[in-house]
């Protein structure tokens, strides 16, 4: 109950901010030549040998300090969905935290999200980013369901290339089987 | 600490004109023997005439080239005096008597202008015959590059099969957070750097002329596939789309790559032009296909899907469309690679939660395990389809290790305090 007033509150300030708040709605598009023939060294800092471009493009700074998404009482602080083993379905418990976020997304149609899937270490590399797209896939058609547009949700995988816990076991493997809620701008 | 066999600890400028641009890694990749074939065959290598004028010679390293390969047997050359340097020089009836079927000889001469000129011959003992000879006028900095190339000469006349010690491996190391896609040679040495990154590289594939290899960077908080020249170091994006873009593997004649993309929804099988254009979706499904990997005749792409309710192998014919299961054992066959041999492919498979590399004849089915560590992974066949590098654990760490085809050469390749995984096994060198 108590989730469903701060939702209301939020949906409120966001509906009460819109004007000034509005982040670039820089739209993911396809790629076409001239991003291809653009792209240098990205923001995680990589480098190629032989290259003298230090053209490393920064990301813009985070929503605003009064932003909802950065309330650690909010629930749209939540940002973790967990899933079973050799499974992409949402559990019950996660609705709650999904539909919060779609409603952001709803109120605020300039928002835009990542939803980064993961998996844990068992099995191919390859094989696991697919795995992780299935889940990050997964929650983002429940937001749609839940007020949310396609555009707004672009969703990826990690595989099992980013784990929360580096451990070998089964409590380890089940904080890695994952999907993680990033706005773009965070 | 390992026991490290034939390992000489000379670090000479780069050979390959092709990575002048790279950085030198920092950790050197050295190989360890398993186990070995049931047969070998005995060969003595006689060090060179006037070899010991240079510090780094060639013989050793022939030889050390030649153990590894699990087929051959070093005799030694030690009270034969004078040291044969020329066919002419052998006398078979020694070698044969300490049990030799061949034996290698050779001279060094200096050039004027610094060069040295290399000669060899392979000296069959039971015929007396000269299999093989060879001259070759080299700078000092390309003694590795030659004695590997001696290697493949000897390695052919005598098992009849290609050489591959000419040729380089690709890896991605880690260590602490940082990544690093390295090149080197076969033997694991001459590790060059060309690529960092603080996040996670994987998924390295070779052009089929050796000059570019496609990765996946996770550096901009998503896969994206590059494709990066190994002369130059520059890269540019081969594939940045909505989602997820991963799994590049090179047509044999390098003028598409497939990739595997979820741009449409799911991650779905596509061809594109090494620019980044002509974009073309193959396969259209609801389930996950990925993992494509071209047969070596152009004609067909191997595939992981799991459109069967669990991953599968799968095999796609690129001009019917037509889609076959390869694989039914099991419940997760993933990571298909077909041998340059056209006679099948390797993969892993899961049995019992542990992970091997195993490979399968098209004409048969038959499967035969090869590994047996426990979490065996990213299987890359040798040009010549003899060995098999894949990535593995010791102690809690990446190593890569390779194994024959018919699974009795075993070797490690271990670099220290850093994970090693995702090999890629170069072309030959042309």
């Amino acid at each position: 109950m108590r989730n469903w007033i701060i939702v209301a509150l939020v949906a409120a300030f966001v509906v009460g901010c819109k004007s000034t708040e509005t982040q670039p709605a820089a739209p993911i598009d396809e790629q076409t030549p001239a991003a291809a023939a653009a792209a240098g060294p990205g923001a995680g800092g990589a480098s190629t040998s032989g290259t003298g471009a230090s053209g490393v493009s920064g990301t813009p700074a985070g929503a605003g300090a009064m932003s909802p998404l950065k309330d650690p009482k909010s629930i749209l602080s939540k940002r973790i969905v967990y899933f079973d083993f050799d499974s992409f379905a949402v559990k019950d418990e996660f609705r709650s935290v999904i539909d919060a976020h779609a409603k952001y997304l709803q109120a605020n149609r300039s928002a835009r999200m990542t939803l980064q899937g993961h998996a844990d270490e068992r099995g191919s590399r390859e094989y696991n980013i697919a795995l992780g797209q299935k889940r990050s896939d997964a929650v983002k058609k429940l937001m749609q369901l839940l007020g949310a547009t396609e555009m707004q949700i672009e969703t990826v995988s990690f595989g099992k290339e980013k784990p929360r816990d580096p451990g070998h076991d089964e409590a380890a493997w089940a904080e890695n089987r994952r999907v993680e809620i990033v706005y773009v701008g965070e | 600490m390992f026991r490290f066999i034939r390992v000489t600890r000379w670090l000479f400028p780069l050979l390959a004109l092709a990575l002048l641009a790279a950085t030198p890694a920092r950790a050197q990749l050295t190989i360890e023997i398993v186990g070995g074939a049931g047969t070998t065959i005995p060969i003595a290598i006689v060090p060179f005439e006037n070899e010991g004028t240079w510090p780094l010679g060639i013989t050793g390293i022939v030889g050390a080239d030649l153990t590894r390969s699990g087929l051959f047997r070093l005799v030694d050359y030690a009270g034969i005096l004078p040291r044969p340097a020329r066919t002419e020089d052998v006398k078979s009836g020694d070698w044969r008597a300490r049990g030799a079927d061949a034996v290698v000889v050779g001279t060094m001469r200096p050039q004027g202008d610094g060069r040295v000129e290399v000669r060899f011959a392979l000296v069959d003992t039971g015929r007396q015959a000269e299999l093989a000879a060879m001259t070759y006028v080299v700078a000092p900095a390309q003694f590795r590059a030659t004695a590997h190339k001696i290697a493949d000469v000897i390695y052919e006349k005598l098992t009849g099969d290609v050489g591959v010690f000419s040729t380089r491996i690709a890896y991605i190391a880690k260590q602490g957070r940082r990544y690093q896609l390295n090149v080197a040679e076969a033997d694991g040495f001459n590790p060059q750097t060309v690529v960092t990154s603080n996040e996670p590289l994987l998924s390295p594939a070779w052009s089929p002329d050796g000059t570019r290899i496609a990765y996946v960077s996770m550096e901009n908080k998503k896969p994206i596939v590059y494709i990066q020249s190994l002369a130059s170091g520059q890269r540019q994006v081969l594939a940045n789309f909505r989602g997820s873009n991963s799994a590049p593997a090179w047509a044999p004649d390098g003028r598409k790559l497939a990739v595997t993309l979820t741009k449409d929804g799911g991650s779905q099988i596509f061809l594109i032009n090494p620019d980044g254009g002509g974009v073309q979706r193959m396969l259209t499904s609801a389930s996950i296909d990925t993992e494509a990997n071209f047969t070596p005749d152009g004609q067909s792409l191997l595939f992981t899907s799991d459109r069967g309710g669990s991953p599968q192998i799968y095999r796609l014919n690129l001009r019917s469309g037509a889609v076959e299961r390869l694989t039914f054992d099991g419940s997760y066959n993933v990571s298909a690679r077909a041998t340059p041999d056209g006679k099948g492919f390797v993969f892993v498979r899961r049995e019992g939660g542990r992970f091997n590399v195993a490979i399968q004849d098209y004409a048969t089915r038959q499967v035969q395990v090869l590994t047996s560590g426990s979490l065996d992974e990213s299987p890359s066949v040798s040009p010549n389809s003899k060995l098999i590098l894949y990535a593995s654990e010791q102690g809690g760490r990446g190593i890569l290790a390779a194994v024959s085809s018919d699974g009795r050469v075993k070797q490690r390749l271990v670099a220290p305090a850093t994970d090693v995984r995702e090999p890629a096994w170069g072309p030959l060198p042309r």
